[in-house]
């Protein structure tokens, strides 16, 4: 079955495909921007900050998901010695991290009218700051050694170590009192957020998530190309 | 109506920062990766146009390689 995730055999389907998520995504991002700005309601206690939600809450969730699907990569590419999963891995890293900034500047932004602060050192917003020093972390071993294998074992265990902290983000606004609100949107019971805010919320996360497919399908181009590079010199 | 569009009730500051940011980082995000996409592309041409003639030919009977000279913008 892995044979099926071959460079050679994704690379055309990957240098065609970023234009068309790019139109995509400009599609999916206008839409939800208009629904998010101008045609969803304002809150009853929140105003219209309550917008900030629809950049903040898909920044979050997409910077999670990307963590743990890095995890899983690194984690099947270490035990099958699978090198594509961790050249897949290390192209979503970058837009991870970016997403995680997101979502701690807009939480920040968002936090100054709802609690009267720009931060606080509560659990849900100190797990989120520790997820993205190890995205650094991650990055820099990319940076600093040179011998991949050596970079394929660290960053592996750099994905596992941070993947503790996943849960805590999760049901840290559960396990401890803090000013983060619990959460409003569950897939297994009901959820608490009315629909004229999540059809938003849900085009919003759509496009970050084009947004982080465009990125990592460029990335993962450059680093087939460095590897052919290396090919060619040693021709 | 464009009014509240842009004070949002004295919000306006706090949301519009938040987007605005996003925007920016979008946009130092995509120039980045484009930037590095493209140097490493022009890398790969040049070499290929150091090649001698019959590895030239050897390295682009590999369809990786066919695809990196034929695909000009990758986005």
């Amino acid at each position: 079955m892995f044979k099926y995730f071959q460079p050679n055999r994704i690379f055309s389907i990957t240098s065609k495909a970023p234009k068309y998520v790019f139109i995509l995504f400009v599609i999916v991002l206008s839409i939800g921007l208009v629904e998010a700005l101008i045609l969803s309601p304002e809150d009853y206690k929140q105003s219209h900050s309550v917008r900030i939600m629809y950049v903040h809450v898909p920044a979050a969730w997409i910077t999670l998901g990307i963590f743990s699907s890095m995890t899983l990569l690194s984690v099947i590419g270490y035990i099958f010695k699978i090198r594509n999963f961790f050249l897949i891995s290390k192209s979503l890293a970058a837009s991870g991290l970016v997403f995680n900034i997101i979502a701690l500047v807009t939480g920040s932004i968002w936090g100054k009218p709802t609690w009267g602060t720009w931060w606080a050192w509560d659990a849900r917003i100190t797990s989120m700051l520790i997820l993205s020093l190890f995205y650094i972390m991650y990055l820099l071993v990319w940076r600093i050694y040179k011998d991949d294998e050596k970079a394929f074992k660290i960053s592996s265990i750099i994905t596992i170590l941070g993947i503790i902290n996943v849960p805590i983000i999760k049901y840290s606004v559960d396990w401890w009192n803090t000013l983060h609100q619990s959460s409003s949107i569950n897939i297994l019971s009901k959820s608490s957020i009315h629909s004229s805010m999540l059809l938003p919320l849900v085009i919003m996360t759509a496009a970050f998530a084009l947004f982080s497919l465009l990125i990592f399908l460029m990335k993962y181009n450059t680093e087939l190309i460095k590897i052919k590079n290396k090919g060619l010199d040693r021709l | 109506m464009i009014n509240e569009i842009l004070f949002m009730d004295g919000y306006g500051i706090y949301v519009w920062s938040a987007f605005i940011f996003t925007c920016l980082s979008f946009t130092s995000l995509y120039t980045i990766t484009k930037i590095q996409y493209t140097r490493e592309k022009k890398k790969f041409i040049a070499k290929f146009g150091t090649l001698e003639s019959e590895k030239a030919a050897f390295a682009k009977s590999q369809t990786i390689n066919k695809e990196i000279l034929s695909n000009p913008s990758g986005i």
